[in-house]
């Protein structure tokens, strides 16, 4: 398979219509920015022929109009991108608060994680909202947001097989991720409480919640807090 | 406004255009058309752009009354169309009176059939475009599939009737078939010897489980050569990831974003649309092109889209 690489950068076909840019293949923050820095300038500086972009925690998908653009012609332009992306600025990301009530039919697996890791659901509770979270990029539906890293002991692998449906606003944790899930979407994170804010909304102006850099911070809310909010 | 009123609603009608691409870094993915090529066709049937907004029908179609005159065409797969008691074949254009309806069965073919009106299917779009999102509820007619007692408004009308059909050639060029060709998925390599030769020789069924978001594969199971982790990454169009219970999926128009199961192999773009034609226990092959195969296929496929004998009047 053709694989090349450029300053830590390497590209790999994945269609015939699509080109991957790898920035190694660990999860870290200096690959989080260089995805953003680099997602930026496409954004910016958009290339004519490139169809759409899928950011990722340390990787681009780059789709394309293959009468416009082929793969070889991509990874020059791309090259040039690259060359700039130390010299340039990005935001730091907002500060927002996640309200969340755990637990109860709120958060159904809470208990059982509890008990996967010897601990009292009180004690996840606390963890989870312990920790400012990074939102590496929105993927998988509309506004869901990767969010890392969770505490070490709240590490817990995905359900065996995934739940049909979630209620909206369902918080999960799967591997050291955390997320919010926008819409009743089939899912295999584990589910330790919901929140009462709308993570997608068409008819408001950012119609996701949460945007790739904004680092995010889980506040525990009461039933009643729950309903009031979900109510307003 | 002329409207097309919904009198059953089929097993799952929903507007759908060419997609909206650009929104991958909201987590949005394109949707549009399974079988954009019949839905281009079909425009151009009708004398519309050929991303205007259709309805595209799943194995069994709906019953449409049509209260004022209306232009309009079948493409894709025949669903046993009926307008009034005349029946109507797929690929031509047909003018139809005030109160006349339309009636669709089930499938004699592939999976979906395009009803392409003058005018278009007009709703407002979400992200640039018409199509809907089911599984977010999102695009379409109010994010869902048409139900019963639906009023669906066309868009304006410009153009007098002309009678039009899809040239035969055309037809056969893009006719469905059962082997589809792929090029290489990106963790190609992280699948054993024998599980690729296995894969490429082996014969899979289309699972009952299968939609718009992805095709469930039955058939030889495909394994990895180690125990690889996968970062979540973007997923293509086409993609065929592999879980860990080792049934392929492929990943289709209303597929997730990013994905974290390694992928096998990626159904080329000129076989896109053939992938929109398959239904439950259909059975398929796949067969390995080179990336500059696959982008000669696709620039020949659209030369033929493009040619002016492609429609007949």
């Amino acid at each position: 398979m053709r694989t090349s690489t450029t300053d830590n950068a390497q590209f790999q076909p994945a269609s015939d219509q699509s080109l991957l840019v790898h920035f190694g293949q660990q999860i870290t923050i200096d690959a989080h920015q260089r995805v953003r820095k680099l997602l930026r300038l496409l954004e910016q500086e958009p290339i004519a022929g490139v169809r759409n972009l899928n950011p990722a925690y340390c990787s681009i998908l780059i789709s394309f109009n293959a009468l416009q653009l082929d793969h070889g012609t991509l990874e020059e332009i791309l090259r040039g991108y690259l060359d700039r992306l130390d010299a340039m600025q990005i935001p730091e990301g907002r500060e927002l608060q996640i309200p969340v009530c755990y637990g109860a039919e709120f958060g159904p697996d809470l208990n059982e994680i509890a008990s996967l890791h010897g601990m009292t659901p009180d004690k996840i509770i606390e963890l989870h909202a312990s920790v400012t979270y990074i939102v590496y990029f929105l993927g998988f539906v509309p506004g869901f947001a990767y969010l890392g890293e969770l505490p070490e002991a709240l590490a817990t692998p995905r359900l065996d097989s995934p739940r049909r449906t979630t209620p909206p606003g369902s918080v999960g944790i799967a591997g050291n991720q955390t997320g919010v899930y926008p819409f009743a979407t089939p899912g295999g994170w584990r589910l330790i409480g919901r929140t009462p804010i709308a993570m997608f909304r068409p008819d408001r102006k950012a119609m996701s919640f949460l945007s790739i850099g904004d680092r995010v911070r889980f506040t525990p809310i009461s039933a009643a807090r729950f309903a009031a909010m979900e109510n307003a | 406004m002329s409207t097309i009123q919904v009198h059953a609603s089929g097993l799952q009608t929903t507007v759908q255009d060419l997609g909206r691409n650009g929104f991958g870094p909201v987590g949005v993915s394109p949707s549009g058309a399974a079988d954009p090529i019949s839905l281009r066709l079909g425009n151009q049937l009708v004398a519309n752009a050929e991303s205007a907004p259709a309805l595209e029908m799943m194995l069994l179609g709906g019953t449409f009354a049509f209260p004022e005159a209306a232009i309009l065409a079948l493409t894709g797969s025949d669903f046993g169309a009926m307008l009034d008691d005349v029946r109507l074949e797929v690929g031509t254009s047909v003018e139809v009176r005030p109160g006349q309806r339309l009636r669709l069965g089930p499938t004699s073919s592939g999976a979906h059939c395009y009803l392409c009106v003058h005018g278009g299917i007009a709703v407002k779009p979400f992200l640039e475009s018409a199509s809907t999102h089911i599984l977010s509820g999102l695009g379409g007619f109010e994010g869902r599939a048409l139900r019963k007692g639906d009023v669906v408004r066309i868009g304006s009308t410009t153009e007098p009737f002309r009678k039009r059909a899809i040239a035969p050639h055309a037809l056969e060029h893009l006719s469905r078939r059962n082997v589809l060709r792929v090029t290489p998925g990106p963790q190609a390599d992280w699948f054993s010897e024998s599980s690729l030769r296995s894969f490429y020789a082996g014969t899979y069924r289309v699972g009952e489980q299968s939609n718009r978001m992805g095709l469930r594969l039955e058939g030889a199971v495909v394994t990895q050569r180690g125990a690889g982790q996968m970062i979540t990454e973007g997923v293509s169009l086409g993609a065929i990831q592999v879980p860990a219970g080792g049934s392929p999926i492929i990943l289709f128009v209303d597929q997730q974003t990013t994905g974290g199961y390694p992928k096998i192999a990626n159904v080329i773009s000129t076989d896109l649309h053939r992938v929109g034609q398959l239904r439950p226990r259909d059975e398929i092959r796949f067969e390995l092109v080179t990336f500059d195969a696959a982008r000669s296929l696709f620039i020949e496929q659209e030369k033929l889209l493009a040619s002016r004998e492609l429609i007949r009047e």
